[in-house]
This record gives C-alpha cells, sequence and structure tokens, in this order.
C-alpha cells in the first residue's frame, strides 16, 4: 500500500482502516435504550389515523365527518381538500428520463382513491386510540371505479385510463440498441429464452414508517423527528410544499428501525402529518401500523421480462435481449420517480460479460396498486437474474459447465478502464478474481461431484452461481441532473473539544448498517486518536453539513472520503498550534493515539488535551498574529466516474423434494469487490443481511392481490419473509479494488447481497430440477410453482 | 355502557414490573406493550406487527417469555413483567449482550430486545443448542437487517463459553 500515494490515508500509523471495530452506538440499542421515534413524546402532542380507500379505484363521492368529529378526544377531522391549502402536490418525473409524466399527487386524495390504502381523510385526537376509534366513524360515500390490476392489460384500448389528464396509463418506455441482435442472434448455436416473473414484495422494516412533526408557529419553524434516510432532501421537500423557509425546517433522524430504501421516498400521510402539525399548531404524530405498511410503503419489482440470449457453439456470448413491463402503482413516487428500476434493467441486464449486441426496451405503466419505487438494489436482481438464469440455460444447450462459460465470458479483469455495451464506464472490476475465489471457498468440483452421487439416490440438489455489477456511489448523474435537489456531495465537520476529542458530523446517516462506526474509524485514522475519543452526530439537518444521507451504498464511499479529508485538514489545523507551542515545523510533527509525535520517529511531544487548553483558554499566550481553527469541514462528490461499480459473485447451494416442491437452503457464498473495506465485520454483514433479502424474494415474498386490486396478504402472518429456520449460513470473501477516485478508495457494499442471491437461488433450482426437465422463471419459486413446473399439480 | 362495547372501560391492576410495584388504571383493550411503552415509558419493547408474528415486543411474564401485544395489560395483575430494560439492568443479559456487540449481531436494532430475551430464554432451556436448534428457537422473531447468521453464531458463542468450551 505504501507505494500508492493516491491511497495515502491507507498508510497511515494505528489505522483502524480494514479492522473490525464493533459500533458504538450499537450497546444502546442492545440495552434497550434506543430512540426510535414512536419513543418519542412531545407536550400537547396528537395523533394522526388516517381514513385509508378500501377500494382500489373509486371516486369520494362525500365525507360525513359529523359522528368523528364529536367522538371523545377528537380535535379534528380533515379531508384531502382542506389539507389542500396548507399543503401542495408533487409530481414525481425527472428531466433526464425523457417522457416520464404522472399525476400531481395530494398528501390526502382529494377526488378519487387510486389504491387501496390511499388515505382519504385524517382523524387527529388526543390518543392514537382515540383517533382510531373516531376513523371508524367517518362516513365516506364512494362510487366505485374500474381497477386497473393487470400490467399487461394496462395500456389495452378496452382499460379504463386513470388519470384522464394524462391520456393514457403509459408512464414511461425506454429503448436501446447496440450491435445486430438479429443477426447475432441467427448465428447462435443456441438460444435460450424465457420469460420471467417477478413478484411484487416490500421492504418490511420492523420498525414501521414513523413521523413526528412539530410546528412552532411563532417563528414559523417545523421541527420534524423522521425515521428516515435522507434529512437533508426531506427538509427540502417539507419546506417547498407547506411553504415554509427551508432553514426553518429541521429535520432529525434519530434511531432508524430498518429502511432499506423504504424510507426514502415522499410519503403522502407523512406530508399530511406534517401539514397537520402546521395547521393546529400543535405537535402530530403519525406511526404507521403493519397493515398500513403493506398497503403504503412502497412496494418493488412487479416486473415481466421476456428474453433471450443467444450463445456461439464455444460458448461466446452473442446476444442478448429483453422487453421488460412494469407497473408501478397509480403515481410515479416523488422525488425520485418510479422510473428508475426499469431504467437499471436496461443499463445493467449483461453487464458483467462482453457482449456487443444487446437490445432492450422497457415499458412502464399505471396501476390502481399500492405505488413502486426504489428498495435495496433497485433493478439489480431482475438484470441479474435475468442474465445469469439464461446465461446457466444458454451453457446447458451446448453442454458447457456453468463455470468455464462464466470464465470465458466475464469482462478480462486487466481489461479496465473500459465501458459497457450500454454504455456504463467501469473504472476497476474483477469478476475472474471474485469467481476463483468463490470456487474455492465451496469446493466446486467436490460439490459437483456431491451432487451426482445423490443424483443416483433420489436427492435433487443444485448449484446455482450469480456474477453482477452493482452502482455504488452516485454522483449527480444519478437525481440531480434530472431536477431533483437531492446531494449527491456529502460534507464532514470535525472539531477538536478542549479535552482532545473528535466531534465529527457527518451528513450520511445510520440506520443500523454502521455508518456512524465506518465514519469514527476513518476520523480516528485521519485525524491521529483513539476510536474510543471521537464522537460522531448524524441525521439532524441544523447541525449536519449539507448532505445526501444514506442510499445507493453510499454513506461508506462519500461520506467516508468526506470524513478522511475533513480529518486530514483538522490534523493540520492541530499541527499548526502544536509547531508554535513546539517550536517546531508542523510537517515535522504527526499525530499518532491522541498525542502530537516528531514524525521521523515517534518521539512524544505534547497531548491534544493541553493543545485544546492552550488553543481555547490561554490564547493570549498564541502570537498575537494566529488564529487557531481546530475545526475543519470538507465535501467529496465522485469526479471522474458518474458511478463506482462494484462487482461479485454468489452462489447457492440447495435442495429441492420433487414430492413436496419445497427448497431446502443448505449454504451460500458470497465474494464482492467493495473496494477499500473499511470494517470488514460490518461488510460482511451487510452482504449477509442482503442475501436474505434476495433469497426472500427469491423463495417467499410476494404481495398477492385480487384481480379487483385488494391485496390479500397484507399481515406478517401471510406475507411470508425470511425467519431464522429456513436461512442458511452464508460464507463472505473480498476482493479489494480500491478505486481511484477517493483517497479513501471504498466503493458501496449494501445491496449487492440483494443484487444476486435471487439469481443464485433460482439458478440453483433450475439445477436440482434439470434432470427432472423441469425449470422455473418465476419469483417467489413456492412449492406451488415448483409443483406445477414439475407437471404434479 | 357495560359489557363488550364500552371502549373507555378501566381497570384497575398491580403488578411487579422489573422489580418494582406498579399500580395503574389501565384501559381494558390495552395491550401489554402499550402499557409499558405508553404507560410506564419503557420503550425498549418495540411493536412490530401487532398480532404476535415478529417478536418485537417479546417481555418475560412470570418469568417466561411472552409477546406483549397479545397479553392485555388487565391480564398482569397481581403478575411479575420483566422488559429489556430491567433484564440489562440486573446484568443478567451481560454476556448475550457483549456476544452481540462483538459480532455484530445486530444493526437496526429493533428486533434486538426480543432476540435477547428470546435467546436467554433458549439457554435456559437448552444451555448446548447446536446451530439448528438455535435457528429453530427464534424461528418467532423476525430480523430484517442481520439475515440471522451472526445472531446464531453470537449465541452460540455464549453457549460455548459458558460450557467452558472453546469459543472463537
Amino acid at each position: 500500500m505504501s507505494d500508492d500515494p493516491l491511497h495515502a490515508i491507507l498508510d497511515r500509523p494505528n489505522s483502524y482502516i480494514g479492522r473490525s471495530v464493533p459500533r458504538p452506538n450499537a450497546r444502546r440499542l442492545l440495552q434497550g435504550r434506543g430512540n426510535y421515534v414512536d419513543d418519542l413524546t412531545l407536550p400537547r402532542m396528537l395523533h394522526a389515523v388516517f381514513v385509508r380507500s378500501p377500494y382500489a379505484h373509486a371516486r369520494i363521492r362525500s365525507i360525513d365527518r359529523t359522528e368523528a368529529a364529536a367522538a371523545p378526544g377528537v380535535v379534528a377531522v380533515v379531508t384531502g381538500a382542506e389539507l389542500a391549502t396548507y399543503c401542495t402536490p408533487w409530481v414525481g418525473v425527472l428531466s433526464h428520463l425523457e417522457g416520464l409524466k404522472s399525476q400531481p399527487q395530494y398528501a390526502i386524495a382529494v377526488d378519487k382513491a387510486c389504491w387501496q390504502g390511499e388515505a382519504v381523510a385524517a382523524v387527529v385526537a388526543a390518543s392514537r386510540a382515540e383517533a382510531e376509534d373516531a376513523a371508524e366513524r367517518v362516513a365516506i360515500e364512494w362510487e366505485e371505479l374500474p381497477p386497473v390490476t393487470d400490467m399487461e392489460a394496462a395500456l389495452a384500448a378496452a382499460t379504463p385510463v386513470i388519470h384522464d389528464d394524462l391520456g393514457d396509463n403509459l408512464a414511461w418506455q425506454r429503448r436501446f440498441e447496440a450491435g445486430d441482435v438479429d443477426r447475432a442472434m441467427a448465428d447462435a448455436a443456441a438460444v435460450a429464452e424465457e420469460v420471467f416473473h417477478f413478484g411484487r414484495h416490500t421492504g418490511v422494516t420492523l420498525e414501521p414508517r414513523a413521523i413526528l412533526a412539530s410546528y412552532e408557529p411563532a417563528e414559523a419553524r417545523l421541527t420534524v423527528y423522521h425515521s428516515c434516510q435522507a434529512p437533508h432532501m426531506m427538509q427540502n421537500l417539507f419546506a417547498k410544499h407547506l411553504d415554509l423557509e427551508e432553514h426553518n425546517v429541521r429535520v432529525i433522524c434519530r434511531d432508524v428501525g430498518g429502511s432499506f430504501g423504504i424510507k426514502v421516498h415522499t410519503y403522502a400521510d407523512e406530508m399530511a402529518t406534517c401539514a397537520l402539525s402546521v395547521m393546529l399548531r400543535r405537535p402530530v404524530k403519525f406511526i404507521a401500523d403493519r397493515v398500513e405498511s403493506f398497503l403504503t410503503d412502497i412496494h418493488a419489482r412487479d416486473h415481466r421480462v421476456k428474453a433471450r440470449l443467444g450463445i456461439a457453439a464455444d460458448g461466446r456470448i452473442l446476444a442478448l435481449e429483453i422487453d421488460d413491463l412494469t407497473g408501478i402503482g397509480p403515481y410515479s413516487v416523488y422525488p425520485r420517480t418510479s422510473g428508475i428500476e426499469a431504467n437499471q434493467i436496461v443499463n445493467l441486464t449483461g453487464a458483467p460479460y462482453t457482449c456487443p449486441n444487446y437490445r432492450a426496451a422497457t415499458k412502464v405503466v399505471f396501476q390502481t396498486k399500492t405505488p413502486m419505487c426504489q428498495y435495496r438494489a433497485v433493478g439489480h436482481p431482475i438484470a441479474v437474474t435475468v442474465t445469469e438464469a439464461l446465461l446457466e440455460a444458454a451453457a446447458a444447450a451446448i453442454d458447457m459447465d456453468p463455470v468455464a462459460v462464466r470464465r470465458l465470458n466475464l469482462i478480462a479483469d486487466d481489461a479496465y478502464p473500459c465501458q459497457a455495451t450500454t454504455g456504463l464506464r467501469f473504472e476497476k472490476l474483477s469478476h475472474h478474481r471474485a469467481l476463483e475465489r468463490l470456487l474455492q471457498m465451496m469446493d466446486y468440483e467436490g460439490l459437483r461431484r456431491e451432487q451426482a452421487e445423490l443424483r443416483q439416490r433420489g436427492i435433487y440438489r443444485g448449484i446455482g452461481l450469480a456474477t453482477f455489477v452493482e452502482i455504488t456511489n452516485p454522483s449527480a448523474m444519478f437525481y440531480g441532473v434530472g431536477g431533483a435537489r437531492i446531494s449527491a456531495q456529502d460534507g464532514c465537520t470535525m472539531r477538536l473539544d478542549a479535552r482532545g476529542s473528535v466531534i465529527c458530523l457527518t451528513g450520511v446517516t445510520e440506520q443500523g448498517q454502521g455508518a456512524e462506526a465506518v465514519i469514527a474509524q476513518v476520523a480516528a485514522t485521519a485525524v491521529g486518536v483513539p476510536i474510543d475519543k471521537v464522537r460522531v452526530i448524524t441525521g439532524d439537518t441544523d447541525v449536519t453539513p449539507y448532505g445526501g444521507g444514506t442510499w445507493a451504498s453510499r454513506a461508506a464511499g462519500i461520506g467516508g472520503e468526506a470524513a478522511v479529508q475533513a480529518g486530514k485538514a483538522l490534523r493540520a489545523n492541530i499541527l499548526e498550534v502544536a509547531g508554535i507551542v513546539l517550536q517546531a515545523a508542523p510537517a515535522s510533527l504527526d499525530i499518532r493515539a491522541g498525542r502530537v509525535v516528531d514524525a521521523a520517529d515517534g518521539n512524544d511531544r505534547i497531548g491534544l488535551d493541553e493543545i485544546g487548553r492552550i488553543a481555547y483558554f490561554r490564547a493570549d499566550t498564541l502570537p498575537k498574529d494566529f488564529q487557531s481553527e481546530l475545526v475543519a469541514t470538507r465535501h467529496y462528490v465522485p469526479k471522474q466516474y458518474p458511478f463506482a461499480f462494484t462487482n461479485g459473485v454468489q452462489a447457492s447451494w440447495l435442495e429441492v423434494d420433487p414430492e413436496t416442491g419445497v427448497v431446502t437452503l443448505l449454504k451460500h457464498w458470497a465474494v464482492e469487490d467493495c473496494g477499500t473495506v473499511i470494517n470488514p465485520q460490518l461488510v460482511d454483514e451487510q452482504m449477509r443481511g442482503g442475501i436474505v433479502q434476495g433469497i426472500g424474494a427469491a423463495l417467499f415474498e410476494h404481495c398477492v392481490y385480487s384481480p379487483e386490486g385488494q391485496l390479500l396478504n397484507a399481515s406478517m402472518a401471510d406475507y411470508l419473509v425470511p425467519m431464522a429456520a429456513e436461512m442458511p449460513d452464508i460464507e463472505v470473501a473480498h476482493v479489494e479494488s480500491p478505486t481511484g477516485d477517493s483517497e479513501l478508495g471504498a466503493k458501496g457494499a449494501g445491496e449487492a447481497g440483494t443484487a444476486g442471491a435471487p439469481a443464485a437461488v433460482l439458478n440453483a433450482i433450475n439445477d436440482a430440477l434439470r434432470p427432472l426437465g423441469a425449470k422455473i422463471h418465476t419469483q417467489p419459486a413456492t412449492p406451488e410453482r415448483i409443483l406445477t413446473a414439475l407437471g404434479k399439480i | 355502557m357495560h359489557g363488550g362495547g364500552d371502549m373507555e372501560a378501566e381497570v384497575e391492576i398491580s403488578a411487579i414490573v422489573n422489580g418494582s410495584s406498579v399500580r395503574a388504571r389501565v384501559p381494558v383493550r390495552q395491550s401489554l406493550v402499550d402499557f409499558l411503552r405508553e404507560g410506564l415509558e419503557l420503550t425498549g419493547s418495540h411493536v412490530g406487527c401487532e398480532h404476535g408474528v415478529c417478536g418485537a415486543c417479546t417481555v418475560r411474564l412470570e418469568g417466561e417469555i411472552v409477546r406483549g401485544c397479545l397479553i392485555l395489560a388487565a391480564q398482569i395483575d397481581g403478575q411479575s413483567v420483566e422488559t429489556i430494560e430491567g433484564a440489562s439492568e440486573s446484568g443478567e443479559l451481560a454476556e448475550l449482550q457483549t456476544a452481540f456487540h462483538e459480532r455484530n449481531a445486530l444493526q437496526c436494532g429493533y428486533c434486538t430486545p426480543g432476540v435477547l430475551l428470546t435467546a436467554a430464554a433458549l439457554l435456559r432451556d437448552n444451555p448446548a443448542p447446536t446451530r439448528g436448534e438455535i435457528r429453530a428457537y427464534l424461528s418467532g422473531n423476525y430480523c430484517r437487517c442481520t439475515g440471522y447468521h451472526a445472531i446464531v453464531d453470537a449465541i452460540e458463542t455464549v453457549a460455548k463459553a459458558r460450557s467452558g468450551g472453546a469459543s472463537r
């Protein structure tokens, strides 16, 4: 590392980078001393409960609130039209998704409800129980309208248009073409062709969405305690739509009980809660219950993809073609839009491989179901599953081993930097090294032998692989360029306190993934103090530097680099004071373990507590022409590449019972290259948690709708999530290719598990089923679907 | 009004919560977890699903783990309840908490109080569980963040340390 001046931070003495430091903020959570939004109570606080549409599509004829308003404890019963005078509607479009359209969405529906669960009135009362009682007494006269549930039929002439103003139910479409796909397919020795169905599912954060808004009318100030991932983004949106000064809106994110992309969007009921606080001039709390979570948290992944892959006799991929269709509910979600997942599928399908001939089309349509938007690994699970399933099917068709076909087609490790067929720029990936490491970890050859032996005894086990790339550390090319006020840059302010400790404020946020620990490790390393002398402060727009928050696997890479630069600047400022005190050149000094030392030999000179004492309390002893600055702020945004792509590969080993259709997961392996690994344990756990969310999509999770647009399994008893007993042990290893876009070299790691796991599991199922002549390309791969594939039901 | 239709009905209860005696008037329909959180400000027990599936509200009633959302506050009259706050203060969970911390067997922390109380019950009933037994015992505790592997590791570490075996 020492011969790499670009990544000089990795050479600091007593470095915490690369060490599995336990998270400082975890002890509190282990003792039940967390600070989640619902744990907070403010004086004169009220509780909001929403009356929600029981229909997927219905016009509101009248709302009679006489009885509800008279119920015990009720302060207000508010309709959409009334609230619209406090909160303007929004439209979820971005200019770089050309042609994307959507309808204005109100905090509370005004004329009609467009999905089952959309709020149509709010009841505010002294207690939640009283508000719930009164909500049942709001009498609404409905006119049922025809639901639009089947995305395949959304554009048909006979299907009603959901929003008349838009003319049709098409939100967005995109086409991409490179090379000569038709000719390459004609030249192929085999073409694997399948129709994939990906079930709509959702995030199921254990802490539901939660918000407590407190309006102070005397100063026109709104303080919002919010379970959210992007406080500055929300500050902007609350100010804009409630007509407040942005500097008068403060968003505070304390502990967040899971987010995964669920808590980074504008939710109508959360906007409404803020508007109700402004209207009533009192604090108002809204905590979604579990039914509301299923009906109103964003859903994701409702895609149908027709796809084919042409392969040459020698195993080279010749061409790839996808036709994607997705239904996003009645609105494109604000401000990130609901076009990004489809866009990612077009961009990422086939991305690990050399494939010059590629054609892709996607259509994004409106439906009267819960809105869909970005959830962990946005688009990746679909692009990876389509690519990897077709590749293994094509390899089987020419009788080639799935490993051999990957070795042949994966972009060579020495080919970087390079550009994918879709135009994505890859700085440095390590597909081959990662694959070889994975094969070694899992003993691929041994596993194949075991599989063959067991098949003789009627036991059907499968091995599935999945290679992938993942988008991390996004620049302004992701959202900012399209007009969204979502910060791609992030900042860090570091201050030496009077006792020699470091206070570190960062714009990235903590939702349990360990962002605060990682920032503390970087800060301690960059300044040169023990990590227990660092306190990290996140999640408060009044306090932290302006930043994007934590999403798109950006906290460690972008927030971490801002911390590197702020820490170095603070060290320089400290050494300036030390140089004066010690009568030495600042460049001859360093800070190690919280003390100023001679850089050359590490000889101890003076403690940081003494520097703090002199600078803050005895400035009279410093020269008159010198002013100490024991604080530094630095910002960072990726500049050389629009995204820091990571890569990885996963493998699944499982058994399918052909009599019951039940899949038993036996083991899962993953190798990931996220550049510099700041905290190996935290990266491993991001991988494991992400993999299990991907397994959920592959085997269990599905928002099941009736033809009328009723969500049939909106409870945790009916919507299956991965539980401990069904999950396998997961082995994780790393290859490190640091990005040259930052001194730290870290890329993101939060979504890679979810990106690759569904494909690995599906490939393993199909590997197990292959000798039985069956295959499945629908997720979740439930026992019923597997038995159907086997022709048994 | 009287009988089941009275939303306002309240009942007097007297119980021991985390070792202290508590007297309170509670709505007859109030769940134990809501009483603990709202009535006693013991917010370490969390509400996740409100119908007994997720395990986030796990507390002890007369020493046995129960779902705080499936027990009514009125039912604890004359009984003892222990929450994550009490079990932490007594030091009884310290080994598990240290193991969870070192192994990063928690992320957002929302499920963690319930998982810890469940893990303690497992190790009381079965001091040397296999990984499979740990997974089976935890099958009523939903964790969205960790994928469970680290939780299983942490509990296994404590079991091995207590039995004097090599733990890591």
